[in-house]
């Protein structure tokens, strides 16, 4: 009887349980049981749906009463849609080797933290941003552009030749002048291929490796140059704590109260450690659809290290470096 | 002996000289005491017995000096002599020291020094001024990191992330009373609320569909002939019209209902759009369902 039930040619796991059946009988019970109480499960499943057993052969073609096939039909398609629940895909970002340091956004440790970090004067509104954009020595014609670009994006952004000058000697200078932000861009080779950010009074430098820099003219399809108004600031996927302090890094180089009048966006998407910058313009047609078009330039950014204080390269004290043969190993495992 | 022209003829003009270096249209001379770096006949120091040179060595000068009095021991062959540090007592010194000596080497000498102190006096200004530092980069770390970073951008779906942030925002409200949006949110939860209540009659109609007769108008029942039937209802007052105009404005509802999802779930592909017609052609096709019993029992009877 049992094993009558199970040979149907409708559902394989039957098959299963039917030689696991086999060996219980032979054997005691032992792993086998679970399946066993599966494949009963299903037998009684099977039952309360339908009350006569079938015969081991049989298909739903067989039944000669259309409203009876009709169900039975209908009642099969049910089970197979139902029967192997939809897998998730795996992906890297499902994968990814759970990091300790992530934050819990009721974390009250950091929370305090960042109430007394040094972006905790712009966060209580007491500083407005002004930003310092600078390159290196003799830069060449892609990074100028680049610097103006990014002067239009980032409000109260200033572009100053850098003349040879030692940084040490240009951040004093920037202090006194009330600046809040200093930023370098690093060129190599007439591109643009490093970004210093240093937050000014004695903040954190972060120092960041930049690529794929694609400058207005380049975009396709893009709008009309972006206007004065302040844009709004996205900030997406900064989990761990050094992504929160990267991320509290990049808010604060925005004004608070952006313009919506403007309609401007200025993204800031971290994935896989890859943090994209982007420019959009957008606009809302209805409220579930909304038109994004692309202004400005575009780049992305790969954090190298993050020093406490202003930038000192030889003296500094860094909380964080990139070391390429302990953290680049695994392939799962990312740090912002 | 030393014969100079003698070496010279060996080592010289095109012949072989160890510490020759030939290139297309000049001769330079390797050896570390030559003064000139040229191959020539007055500046080889192999061939030229009286001999002087000007070293750095650690930021100082030295004069050497080869006579042919010491030309048998090698050991003690160039005597250097120490270099003020100033450069015009260092010229005054090459002076006294090369009194005597052919005007060439003595020009020479002090071309050299000059050049020296030139290049030290460079260096130590370079060393004050911030120096470019050349990382190597790997090749291979490089293409790795650039690969990453393709797929991590198509990991990113930037504009989906953006759009639906933004979505989120104006849900929120962070945008206040600028876009007039909010309303329809209203309307939807309104539909909710009366989806709600409609599923709740359906029940209460398939409770009490066993027994009870109803009226059923056709499907070309409109709105407007409701202003028709207000007074029949008045009239009669029977829960069953009441129901009958239930249904009907119900399922007008739900056709607007599905029209406004159809136009709002434009992503959507199909499947939700239509579960909405099969329910209502369920209704539909039972009652066809009656029909077709009948050429089914024929065919038992036949």
């Amino acid at each position: 009887m049992d094993s009558n039930e199970a040979t149907t040619s409708e559902s394989v796991s039957k098959k299963k349980g039917k030689t696991k059946k086999v060996k219980r009988k032979v054997k005691s019970d032992e792993a086998p049981v679970q399946e066993m109480e599966q494949a009963e499960g299903e037998e009684t499943e099977k039952k309360s749906e339908s009350g006569p057993c079938f015969p081991p052969t049989f298909s739903v073609s067989e039944i000669k009463n259309k409203q009876r096939r009709h169900s039975m039909f209908l009642k099969l398609k049910e089970e197979k849609r139902k029967a192997p629940p939809k897998e998730v895909p795996k992906t890297i970002e499902n994968q990814r080797i759970y990091d300790e340091t992530t934050v819990n956004p009721e974390d009250e440790e950091v929370a305090f933290d960042e109430g007394t970090d040094e972006f905790s004067a712009y966060f209580n509104r007491l500083t407005n941003p002004k930003v310092l954009i600078t390159t290196s020595d003799r830069p060449r014609g892609r990074t100028v552009r680049f610097c103006e670009q990014l002067a239009t994006v980032i409000p109260h952004a200033h572009v100053y030749y850098r003349r040879g000058l030692a940084l040490k000697r240009v951040i004093p200078q920037c202090v006194s002048r009330g600046f809040t932000y200093l930023m370098v861009i690093n060129e190599d080779r007439k591109v643009p291929n490093g970004l210093v950010l240093c937050h000014l009074p004695d903040g954190p430098t972060a120092h960041f490796k930049v690529s794929n820099v694609r400058l207005r003219k380049e975009m396709k399809r893009r709008g009309k140059d972006p206007t004065e108004h302040v844009p709004e600031v996205i900030l997406n996927n900064f989990t761990t704590r050094l992504g929160h302090s990267i991320g509290r890094m990049f808010a604060a180089l925005f004004p608070h109260d952006p313009q919506f009048v403007g309609r401007q966006v200025a993204t800031f998407h971290n994935q896989r450690d890859f943090i994209f910058f982007r420019f959009h313009r957008y606009i809302f047609k209805n409220e579930k659809k909304v038109g994004i078009q692309e202004l400005g330039p575009r780049f992305t950014l790969k954090l190298r290290s993050l020093q406490k204080g202003t930038f000192d390269s030889k003296f500094g004290e860094y909380e964080w470096v990139h070391k390429r043969h302990e953290m680049d190993s695994s392939r799962r495992k990312f740090h912002l | 002996m030393q014969h100079d022209d003698v070496i010279w003829d060996l080592i010289g003009n095109k012949s072989f000289c160890s510490y020759k270096v030939k290139t297309k249209t000049q001769q330079f001379c390797r050896n570390e005491y030559n003064i000139t770096g040229l191959c020539n006949r007055s500046s080889c120091p192999l061939a030229n017995s009286q001999y002087a040179t000007v070293r750095e060595e650690k930021g100082l000068c030295y004069l050497y000096m080869k006579v042919i009095e010491r030309a048998a021991f090698p050991a003690r062959m160039w005597e250097k002599v120490k270099l003020d540090r100033n450069y015009a007592k260092a010229l005054e010194q090459i002076d006294e020291n090369l009194i005597y000596w052919p005007r060439f080497i003595r020009h020479k000498c002090k071309q050299r020094l000059t050049k020296i102190t030139q290049y030290l006096i460079r260096i130590r200004k370079l060393t004050l001024k911030r120096q470019r530092k050349l990382v190597p980069l790997s090749r291979k770390v490089e293409r790795r990191e650039k690969r990453r970073e393709e797929k991590a951008l198509i990991a990113a779906q930037l504009e989906n992330a953006i759009e639906k942030e933004l979505l989120d925002r104006l849900k929120q409200g962070t945008y206040g009373d600028i876009y007039n949006f909010p309303i329809h949110a209203f309307d939807k939860a309104m539909e909710k609320q009366e989806e709600e209540t409609e599923s709740e009659e359906e029940e209460e109609e398939d409770e009490e569909e066993s027994g009870t007769r109803e009226f059923v108008a056709e499907e070309e029942f409109e709105e407007s002939d409701l202003s028709d039937f207000e007074d029949m209802n008045n009239l009669k007052g029977s829960s069953d019209e009441e129901e009958d105009a239930e249904e009907q404005s119900s399922e007008e509802e739900e056709t607007e209902e599905e029209l406004e999802e159809e136009k709002t779930k434009a992503k959507s592909k199909g499947k939700t759009p239509l579960k909405g017609p099969v329910r209502k052609k369920r209704a539909y096709v039972e009652i066809e369902y009656e029909q077709e019993t009948e050429p089914a029992q024929k065919s038992k009877a036949t």
